[in-house]
């Protein structure tokens, strides 16, 4: 009514409109962009620092994957291994192999007296030498009397020096490789005596306080049965509770109770399942210390509520329709779930659980309380040898005096976020591949 | 069907791993202090290489006081039989052993240890005295001009004493959990303190007040704990040259390219120094065997063999090259003899 009064005050209202339109479009394009600027800015200093942390650990770890080895003649000479010529296999095992590694080395530095340069020139072996030696007289006795050029691990401080890792133009007493020593290794070098190999000791063997002689086989073997006890409890005991409280369970005060419970339990700090793995599994049911079979069941205690909030969802995600189509042509409740539902959220529900494993996979303060920080050469071979994880393998390197840990530290964490973008990328393939959407 | 199968398969597992926990364990368990662990991890190698016919023992990395709870639990092959420590037992450490029927115990002097102040190699080296430390570090100190404690306001070592540097006073450390600050503190704080008139008076007067005045460390940012992992601490040397750090004697050795050890009292920590006594921040390492063990679990005396052997705890044994200091001669023989024995400790 009082439109003609307006319409004359103002100019026409289409143009006004168009006026301040455009009048505002500088500053909304503006706020967009810098909205836009502080989101670049964002993901770029989060990318920043995945790849300071992916290049710190690759380029200190990588090293690593490469061992130095020097090639020494070997006479296994059978005045010293075996005086009695009866090739007792009880006798030829504890024979002196290391007087064989002097000998060869004598052999190619026949120059070198005195007692403290003999010392140093062993010392460029590593002590695993002997017992090498000793496996291939194991395993091929033919060898006994012969003289073989062998390739022999060469000690932690010459592979640092041989990496470039240990400054030669240092005063002597700071570092671990002497003059003497790097005079020889040079004459190695220029003989061709000397190289790096892929260290297949790497992944071979269990934990050693030798750096050289130090593997992560042991780890992966304990992370491989601890997250095996893991999966097979807690996978079909949390789809079985996500089934059942979101297909069965009346909806009332009780399941409310339980679903607040499962959604803390999914936060409280590890450490907590660590002690009471503790006081349940150790201390009431007398399960030994250190047992995969016990950090199984204290990372399942851990997983499960991940992997039942995880099927819920995916049960949920479940159009109703398939439900009441199932229902409708007679089928039971059971069959409804068994047949329909259940089938249609298990890629959701895989997902969910393979994360909830890589976060067990990475975990290692709830292991601390049961044992499983602890120094073990022997590679477990079942779920109740003492073991140690990967992670738990990590922090125990990190915290050893020896420079040559430091790389192998890294190489150990490349390893184990190798295995959790495995895992992870497993997950979106899943959800990629068998996802339906509705 | 298969889920029946396999809650029967778990329920199994369980049950006979139970039976197992209780019967047999074919290894040795050996717990403590993770100072001890890289020394004892060392033997266990060399013993589980040498002895075919033994496993490797178990080195669990728990801390010398979490040690000696699990080797005080009882006898049993579910409790540990040896416990490593960077300190001596303490009585009522023992009186929780007898409680739970752990009696007799061998208790083996492995060797020393330092414990060094150690700086940048860019920083120039400070010759320290106990006293200065603790007037550095202590969180109360006398007022020179009154002799009454007040609140330490120290900023740099020149402060302290005229002699050092006008560098600010920062000293990276241990956490009060660890062994190491239990032995700095009683070696440096609790000597460093003696050292005062005003003190020795307070002793007198008010002996707890005065212990808590010596070992209280100030809390004003000038001490920072740096948590239990030494590598750490060196790195963090290297990247701030005005700051000290305290840790063990093999970190030192391991870094000697970009870290020095400050003399403490004129003394420079050095192997010789260390074993020889002139460096007065070492302390004695420790492991401890249940000689209720011996023959149940096998292996511990070949085990404790091996570890009092020459070709170990020796001048030029392995151990001394991984950084212990070695007893001296006579004493070690000593030690050897005993452990070999296996006598038991004093009740």
């Amino acid at each position: 009514m009082n439109k003609p009064a307006t319409g004359s005050a103002t100019p026409p209202p289409s143009r006004n409109i168009k006026a301040i339109v455009h009048q505002n479009l500088a500053r909304r394009r503006a706020a967009e962009r810098r909205f836009r600027g502080y989101g670049l800015v964002a993901i770029t200093l989060g990318l920043a620092f995945v790849v300071l942390m992916f290049g710190n650990i690759i380029s200190k770890g990588l090293p690593a994957f490469w061992q130095t080895y020097i090639q020494v003649p070997i006479t296994f000479d059978s005045t010293v291994l075996d005086p009695q010529g009866a090739r007792d296999p009880q006798a030829l095992a504890n024979a002196d192999y290391a007087t064989l590694v002097r000998a060869g080395m004598r052999q190619l530095f026949p120059h070198v007296e005195g007692r403290l340069p003999l010392r140093a020139l062993g010392g460029l072996i590593s002590s695993d030498a002997a017992y090498e030696l000793q496996r291939r007289i194991q395993d091929q006795p033919e060898l006994l009397g012969s003289t073989q050029e062998v390739w022999l691990l060469a000690s932690a401080a010459v592979d640092t020096f041989f990496k470039g890792n240990i400054d030669r133009t240092l005063p002597e007493a700071e570092r671990p490789i002497k003059d003497n020593q790097i005079e020889w290794l040079d004459k190695l070098k220029t003989s061709g005596k000397i190289e790096k190999q892929f260290n297949a000791v790497l992944f071979q063997s269990g934990d050693s306080r030798e750096p050289e002689q130090a593997g992560i086989r042991g780890a992966l073997m304990g992370s491989f049965f601890t997250l095996l006890v893991t999966f097979l409890l807690s996978f079909p005991i949390g789809v079985a509770t996500a089934v059942y409280l979101e297909e069965f369970a009346p909806k009332n005060r009780w399941t409310d109770i339980i679903e607040v419970n499962i959604n803390n339990l999914a936060a409280v700090p590890s450490i907590v399942f660590g002690l009471l793995g503790l006081a349940v599994f150790i201390n009431f049911f007398g399960l030994p210390r250190s047992a995969p079979l016990v950090g199984g069941l204290v990372l399942s205690l851990m997983t499960l509520p991940v992997i039942i909030i995880a099927g819920r969802a995916a049960l949920t995600s479940v159009p109703p329709s398939i439900r009441e189509a199932a229902l409708g042509m007679g089928a039971s409740k059971l069959q409804m779930v068994g047949h329909h539902v259940l089938p249609l959220a298990m890629p959701g529900m895989l997902t969910g659980s393979i994360i909830g494993m890589a976060r067990a996979l990475g975990e290692s303060a709830p292991l601390l309380m049961i044992g499983m920080v602890a120094f073990i050469v022997d590679v477990p071979k079942n779920f109740l040898d003492p073991a140690t994880v990967l992670p738990v393998q990590i922090y125990l390197w990190s915290d050893l005096p020896e420079r040559a840990f430091v790389e192998r530290t890294s190489a150990a964490i490349m390893v184990l976020l190798a295995f959790m973008i495995l895992m992870n990328g497993l997950a979106i393939l899943l959800r990629k591949r068998f996802e339906r959407r509705w | 069907m298969i889920k029946h199968k396999l809650a029967l398969a778990v329920a199994a597992t369980i049950l006979t791993a139970t039976a197992y926990g209780q019967s047999a364990r074919d290894y040795i368990s050996i717990v403590g202090s993770s100072t001890v662990y890289p020394f004892t991890t060392a033997v266990a190698e060399q013993f589980g290489k040498a002895n075919a016919n033994f496993k490797t023992p178990k080195v669990e990395s728990t801390g010398t006081g979490g040690g000696f709870k699990l080797f005080c639990g009882g006898v049993g092959v579910q409790h540990p039989d040896i416990s490593n420590a960077s300190r001596a037992i303490k009585k009522s450490e023992i009186e929780t052993c007898a409680k739970n029927g752990v009696t007799e115990i061998v208790e083996i002097n492995i060797g020393f240890d330092g414990i060094v102040l150690a700086s940048s190699k860019k920083n120039k080296p400070m010759p320290l005295t106990i006293k200065d430390l603790w007037l550095a570090l202590a969180k109360e100190v006398p007022d020179p001009a009154t002799g009454k404690l007040v609140m330490n306001n120290f900023k740099t070592w020149k402060d302290i004493n005229a002699a050092l540097p006008a560098n600010k006073i920062e000293v990276l450390g241990p956490p009060p959990t660890s062994g190491t600050r239990d032995a700095f503190v009683e070696l440096v704080m609790d000597h460093g303190c003696k050292e005062f008139p005003a003190i020795k008076d307070l002793e007198k007067a008010d002996e707890k007040k005065a212990k808590a005045t010596c070992q209280t460390i100030r809390e004003d940012g000038v001490f920072i704990e740096a948590g239990e992992n030494d590598n750490l601490i060196v790195n963090k040397l290297v990247a701030n040259p005005n700051a000290l750090g305290i840790f063990g004697y093999s970190f030192l050795e391991e870094n000697l390219d970009k870290i020095q050890g400050e003399t403490i009292n004129g003394v420079a920590p050095s192997f010789e120094t260390i074993a020889d006594g002139k460096y007065p921040v070492s302390r004695p390492l420790f492991v401890y065997a249940k000689k209720a063990h011996v023959g149940v679990i096998p292996g511990i005396k070949e085990f404790i063999a091996e570890f009092t052997s020459e070709k170990a705890m020796g001048d030029e044994g392995y151990l001394a090259r991984k950084g212990l200091i070695p007893l001296p001669n006579a004493k070690r023989k000593q030690v050897a003899m005993d452990a070999n024995a296996l006598k038991v400790m004093a009740p």
